[in-house]
């Protein structure tokens, strides 16, 4: 069940470059959000209409609480950053299908601002837990990912872990799994789909694309489907209500 | 207090509908409100068979709205008239289709395969490339908007509402034109045609370059558009462009037009079109208004 809700901040806190994270009270989408789901935030400025939508990071349900990790690239999601404990932020959620947990040994693979819904699924995976964290040079949610998996880190620099990106880290750590779940820019999803169709393994990713509703009514934020999609009938798979989270063979990239 | 208005006579429970495109078949939204709440939905434009729409990226924000190329992706009018039409026909609301074609053919195939559906209105989205006159949109030369209304007209059971154009000169003459050509209502403004580039990646920020401009941005325009036409024909009028809450909506009806739809602000707020209804008749018990009909034109 989604809801629109005027969410508590409880801590903002700058994890990196241009990037922020952020714990907000809810009064239900805690309760009702699962791994690989996102919210969609309002800006408090009318002349911005759109709602960003940004990926779930943590659950802490009992709590009735969320934790939101994303990426200043404009204005609004600047807006997002000067928030502070104690301030309110619209948000509408939980929107998306999620992940499915699956109980096989797996991949969690996580490019950029595409490593934050990890957290929340190594968290709640009962079954071998490899993370692939890749990121350009500056390292963030390391400590978590740790706790709630075995952590290997690929940096474009190599000034952490393996030298090159996810693909390369599974190369040199000689890894192997029986399902994947990813999340990242579009050219990762492309070799991770590859790797996987080459070797067989259920691979789900999960996809972007500008949204305005965010509810599956305006039809902006589709993607290429190989079967017909249930809503128009051609093969147009819809991100935000269809996905996010696709099964590779699913989608082309 | 009355809220009921009357269109070619079809009477609604309150002036306050959606803009074609911003709400779907009303399903998704459903999810938020009863839609029995809002005196009509209008849905997303069908044609005769699926279009799949344009490539993406397909809406882009600017300054207090947006612009959206989707490219009217919609399943046709077989699988809409099974499964849309039922879903609508359980909520207490009138149900308008949205009908758009590539040829004057097209639409009125869908125009004839809606006319024995318990359908109230019908819609026609005028702003479509003809692909057989070089792809000038019907709405943009009066002689092809004429000739166009006066074919659906052929083929329709139900009243007919030409959604009329912005991207004109002259929207008055585009109205005298449908009037001429047995348009029973009038419904504008749809979009403006408008650009944006995305300076960083140095490319468009929508795939099709261009795209209709909506929101808050373009309601002065729209309430001008709106208080032309009226004072231009005598068809009842569908005012829209922009309209986020009741003082946005009163603007277009004291402007001349008898009922009103909510678009982008769906996007922005899902509750945004019923908040519009109930923000009419606050605005009427603060006014002491008995009929909103007084206020249609009010202000000359």
């Amino acid at each position: 069940m989604k809801s629109r809700e005027f969410a508590a901040v409880i801590e903002q806190k700058k994890i990196a470059t241009d990037t922020y994270s952020m714990w907000i009270q809810t009064e239900q989408i805690a309760k009702d959000a699962r791994p690989g789901q996102f919210i969609s935030v309002y800006t408090k400025d009318d002349s911005r209409m759109l709602p960003r939508p940004i990926s779930i990071c943590e659950i802490d349900r009992e709590a009735g609480k969320l934790r939101i990790v994303y990426r200043v690239v404009g204005q609004g999601t600047d807006e997002f950053s000067r928030l502070q404990a104690g301030d309110t932020i619209e948000i509408l959620g939980p929107l998306g299908n999620g992940f499915p947990l699956k109980e096989k040994k797996a991949f969690l693979m996580g490019g950029g601002i595409g490593v934050p819904p990890m957290v929340q699924l190594a968290k709640e995976l009962d079954c071998e837990v490899q993370i692939i964290a890749g990121y350009r040079d500056e390292l963030f949610l390391t400590e978590e990912l740790s706790a709630a998996g075995k952590l290997y880190i690929a940096t474009e620099d190599g000034s952490a872990g393996t030298k090159g990106n996810v693909m390369d880290a599974i190369r040199e750590n000689g890894l192997s799994a029986d399902i994947i779940y990813a999340c990242g820019p579009k050219p990762m999803l492309r070799a991770i789909k590859a790797y996987a169709e080459e070797n067989n393994i259920e691979c789900y990713i999960s996809m972007e694309e500008k949204m305005a509703c965010g509810i599956g009514a305006c039809l902006a934020c589709v993607c290429q489907s190989k079967e017909v999609d249930e809503h128009t009938h051609v093969h147009n798979k819809r991100i935000c209500k269809d996905g996010p989270v696709f099964l590779s063979t699913e989608v082309e990239l | 207090m009355n809220t009921k208005v009357t269109l070619a006579g079809v009477e609604l429970k309150n002036p306050v509908m959606t803009a074609s495109g911003t709400f779907g078949s009303g399903a998704e939204y459903s999810e938020f409100y009863d839609l029995s709440a809002l005196g009509a939905v209008v849905t997303k434009g069908v044609a005769n068979v699926p279009w799949p729409g344009n490539p993406t990226p397909r809406i882009a924000e600017t300054r207090g709205g947006m612009l959206n190329a989707i490219g009217l992706q919609n399943p046709g009018i077989d699988v809409f008239v099974k499964r849309d039409i039922p879903y609508l026909q359980k909520y207490d609301t009138r149900i308008i289709v949205n009908v758009c074609g590539k040829t004057t053919e097209d639409y009125c195939a869908v125009v004839e395969k809606l006319a024995d559906e318990p359908v109230d209105l019908l819609e026609i989205n005028v702003s479509c490339p003809n692909v057989k006159e070089g792809g000038i949109a019907f709405g943009q030369n009066p002689q092809a908007l004429e000739a166009i209304t006066r074919e659906v007209k052929k083929y329709a059971k139900q009243p007919i509402i030409m959604k009329l154009s912005p991207n004109v000169t002259d929207i008055t003459e585009m109205a005298r034109a449908a009037e001429a050509g047995g348009a029973d209502v009038l419904s504008l403004i749809n979009t403006l045609t408008g650009m944006k580039i995305d300076i960083h990646r140095r490319t468009f920020a929508i795939a099709n370059k261009t795209g209709g401009m909506s929101g808050p941005a373009v309601k002065p325009v729209a309430v001008r558009m709106v208080y032309q036409v009226a004072n231009a024909v005598r068809l009842p009028i569908i005012g829209m462009g922009g309209i986020c809450n009741a003082d946005d909506a009163m603007e277009f009806i004291l402007a001349g037009a008898t009922a009103v739809s909510v678009g982008t602000a769906n996007f922005a707020n899902p509750f945004a079109a019923k908040e519009v209804a109930e923000g009419i008749e606050a605005y009427m018990k603060r006014y002491g208004v008995e009929d909103i009909q007084e206020l249609v034109g009010a202000v000359k």
